[in-house]
């Protein structure tokens, strides 16, 4: 395999001269797909899952922890608990059962709960076992305090997965929290060269309908959110396509989409549907990137 | 000859067999020593430096290395062992043994990922995966027992590996037990509860044993209280718990945190193993971040969350806390400190100290002295680490507020996966430096859950990613805190299952990109890569019949490489 220097240009990228081996273009099948690095996530994913309820989780899978292991209960007991809640309980545990203005403890991440089948630990509680700790005594028939506990576990057992509460009914805070004048300001500054709010710009309000995801289009050129993290994050909203040129060492230049890319390798996807690899020199690194991928003057499509 | 005599001659060309079959366990004084021929322990020895002592593979030669042997291992399920697939084909089927207390429906086999160091004693390689267990011949690959635990269920998200005392191993669930196991057969000799399943802990530690104590730390979501403990090798009694975070009212580092319950809420799990210093008889472990990770709820600024975030050591034999240091004082980020620490005996401002030292999922590094907890530096490893407002007197980085979840959204580096994650680092003697992978992504971080009570777990937060500041196996000079040198990976996407330091001066890593790779370990250099997919767990080495090898997975497969 004769070992010429190569250069690998990336169009719309800034160059720096890289040492390359050739190792030819080679041909294969044509199979166009976006870099695709095979690493595991990383070990905490970030957006909490629906850990299931009643038993069975997503896809059928059984759930992850014994509050949504457990069949649902008696709906007319969960019904009775939930209005002996109401009126005994909220003021101090809260509505929501994550704790109440009176100080009362968040029963949803309460170890007793966790750990209470059928309200034979909740019971001594409500009775007063813990009076001392600012729990007063309660006068419910145990069957009362039963139907609490039915409730109760009904609402755990629709807590999401890594630790994260039940769904609320209050909507998340708007995150147009900004200063319009200072957006404007800024817009008129450094974006209004290549773009207007009545030319390429005009209806992006209705159709990205909300603030999060027309600011996270702005920054990160678009994609999905609600992923984060090492893992889950990677890829996921790069809309770009990034093209490079590979410049033999006879001058000769071969153009194509980058498909897969690491140290010691670079595949192209060529215009003609045909895959081409080739080899990367090893070098030492530096502080500095050895191929810069700068960002540049041209603006995402919007 | 004599038929006495020909039968004699039989069993002495059959002896070796028999050592590799049988083994002779694993002398807990081995554990003491500097890491050569096997892996006997998590981080190889209980320094947790991952520097071996073989010097077959070199800088020069490691362009040579081969592969020896690969083997594809399935997860088992109830109806049976799923068929592992390798070298050494043809032989018996392995022994198949069933556990557990569970109906093994959750997760329902599949194939298992591995993110644990293998143990290799005597030949043989054990090694786990949630729910599953093996032991390996290291010379072919051939699985000689395959164990499975039927689960209760819990977050399957990965198991660190075994611990080893003389003919015992020991294993975590994620259902939450330790498991006991006879090396030899497989077979189980007993399992106890560690942690309470209803309160949703999980368990994915790698238990470490140090003399007769088995120290397993464990895991939880769900805002409950962080602790680790010591048990018996022998019957798993337990011996001693330590918990993470106050408990109750006077506990030291109450005055940390709104309450008494934020405090018994407070997270700080221990679910990577820590390092062993035999000398002072610590073992030095890291907590992970304070819940609700991302909310309001566990007072304002000025409140650190104790013990959260920081490193601790504890008497192995008492129990008892010997000094901490906070590496993330009330972090916002669910970046943990968890990650395993590493102690170096070696010189600083003019004097030989002993140190310990750990690169943290927020993107800094520390150095302190692992007598006295003094700290003694603190530096920036990651590139794009934006958070930090200063160090404070400390040396501990504080938060610039504005870079928490908010409800406009913030431009943070790391994501919260972190700098670094779980993956080991490693540390060479030769060169004083400290390797580490080093993630620079940028998310936006959305504050959704305002509750002045806090979310909880994981809740209350949005992340998007926004960017990447790139991969790097980095290189850091301890004593400057300075990167000796930085390797960018094209196309990684961190991670990369941990390093590898050896005293061939070489140093192993993932990619995050589809390879292993050796690089000069002064340099950086990469001398040698195989495209064998996403590394997943951190790279190892032993010496079998004079040949040093080379062990690394990905997912359900593992490789060993050998220089012939």
């Amino acid at each position: 395999m004769p070992n010429r220097l190569l250069a690998i240009a990336l169009a719309g990228l800034t160059v720096v001269a890289t040492h390359v081996a050739a190792q030819g273009t080679s041909p294969q099948t044509p199979l166009p797909q976006t870099p695709a690095p095979q690493t595991p996530p990383p070990d905490r994913p970030q957006t909490p899952e629906p850990a299931g309820r009643g038993g069975r989780g997503r896809g059928g899978q059984m759930a992850t922890f014994p509050a949504q292991q457990r069949p649902p209960g008696d709906p007319e007991l969960v019904a009775k608990g939930k209005q002996l809640f109401t009126t005994n309980c909220v003021a101090c545990h809260g509505a929501d059962l994550r704790g109440g203005v009176t100080g009362g403890p968040n029963l949803l991440r309460s170890a007793v709960v966790l750990m209470d089948q059928h309200g034979e630990l909740i019971l001594p509680i409500v009775h007063g076992a813990r009076a001392e700790r600012g729990m007063p005594p309660l006068p419910l028939p145990d069957p009362d305090v039963v139907a609490i506990a039915e409730y109760i576990h009904s609402v755990v057992s629709t807590a999401r997965g890594q630790g994260a509460p039940p769904e609320s009914d209050t909507p998340p805070p708007n995150a147009l929290v900004g200063d319009a004048k200072a957006g404007e300001a800024y817009f008129t500054a450094n974006c209004s060269k290549c773009h207007s709010a009545t030319g390429d710009l005009a209806g992006i309000g209705s159709r990205i309908d909300e603030a999060k995801n027309l600011q996270n289009d702005w920054v990160v050129g678009g994609g999905a959110t609600g992923r984060g993290g090492r893992g889950a994050a990677r890829g996921s909203n790069d809309r770009r396509t990034v093209t490079a040129t590979v410049t033999m060492a006879n001058g000769e230049k071969i153009q194509g989409q980058v498909a897969r890319l690491d140290n010691f390798f670079i595949t192209l996807l060529l215009d003609d549907g045909r895959l081409a690899r080739f080899g990367v020199k090893a070098t030492s690194p530096t502080s500095r990137s050895r191929i810069r991928w700068n960002s540049t003057k041209s603006c995402p499509a919007s | 000859m004599t038929l006495k005599k020909l039968l004699v001659a039989a069993a002495l060309a059959a002896s070796p067999v028999l050592l590799i079959a049988q083994g002779r366990g694993l002398d807990p004084a081995k554990l003491l020593k500097p890491l050569t021929d096997e892996w006997p322990t998590y981080s190889g020895d209980y320094s947790a430096k991952r520097y071996s002592l073989l010097t077959q593979i070199t800088r020069l030669n490691v362009k040579h290395l081969t592969l020896a042997w690969t083997v594809r291992l399935t997860g088992a399920s109830v109806s049976g062992p799923g068929g592992d697939v390798g070298g050494g084909r043809g032989g018996a089927s392995p022994n198949f043994i069933v556990g557990g207390e569970g109906t093994g429906e959750y997760p329902g086999g599949g194939p298992p990922t591995i993110k644990a160091s293998a143990l290799m004693v005597d030949g043989t390689i054990y090694l786990t995966a949630p729910d599953n267990a093996w032991a390996i011949d290291a010379r072919d690959g051939r699985v000689l027992w395959h164990y499975f635990w039927k689960s209760r269920g819990g977050t399957h998200i990965a198991t660190r590996g075994f611990g080893m005392w003389k003919d015992y191993l020991y294993m975590e669930t994620p259902d939450n037990y330790l498991v006991s196991l006879e090396a030899r057969t497989g077979k189980e000799r007993w399992h106890k509860v560690i942690s309470d399943f209803s309160q949703q802990y999980f368990s994915t530690a790698a238990p470490l044993v140090i003399g007769n104590h088995v120290i397993a730390g464990t895991g939880n979501d769900l805002d409950m209280p962080g602790f680790l403990q010591s048990f018996d090798p022998e019957s798993g009694e337990l011996q001693w718990k330590l918990y993470t975070v106050p408990m109750n009212p006077g506990d030291p580092g109450i005055e940390t945190w709104p309450n008494v319950d934020a405090a018994r809420h407070g997270g700080a799990q221990p679910w990577l193993p820590g390092a062993y210093d035999p000398q002072t008889n610590l073992y030095i472990f890291g907590t992970g971040n304070p819940t609700p990770a991302y909310t309001p709820g566990r007072g304002d600024e000025s409140m650190d969350n104790l013990f959260t975030g920081s490193l601790i050591a504890v008497n192995v034999d008492t129990g008892k806390m010997a000094w901490y240091y906070q590496t993330a004082p009330h972090d916002m980020h669910d970046w943990d400190s968890a990650q395993t620490p590493v102690l170096v005996d070696g010189m600083f401002k003019g004097r030989m100290r002993k140190l310990v030292m750990t690169a943290a999922r927020n993107g800094y590094f520390f150095v302190l002295d692992r007598v006295t907890g003094e700290h003694l530096l603190t530096s920036k490893y990651g590139s794009a680490t934006n958070w930090v407002k200063n160090l404070d007197e400390k040396g501990r980085p504080k938060r610039n507020v504005e870079k928490d979840p908010t409800v406009g959204g913030s431009i943070v580096s790391p994501s919260a996966g972190g700098t670094v994650n779980w993956e080991p680092p490693a540390f060479s003697p030769d060169t004083g430096l400290f390797y580490v992978s080093e993630d620079n992504v940028y998310s936006i971080f959305y504050l959704l859950d305002t509750d002045p009570r806090g979310s909880m777990g994981l809740g209350g937060k949005l992340e998007t990613r926004a960017g990447n500041g790139g991969s790097f196996l980095t290189a850091l000079d301890y004593r400057t805190g300075k990167a000796a040198w930085r390797y960018k990976y094209e196309g990684g996407a961190g991670g990369g299952g941990g390093v590898l330091a050896t005293a061939g001066k070489v140093v192993f890593a993932g990619d995050g990109a589809g390879n292993i790779v050796a690089h000069d370990a002064y340099t950086g250099k990469a001398l040698w890569h195989s495209k064998i997919g996403g590394v997943t767990n951190p790279p190892q080495t032993y010496l079998l019949d004079g040949r040093q090898y080379l062990l690394v997975a990905t997912n359900d497969q593992l490789w060993a490489f050998v220089m012939y």
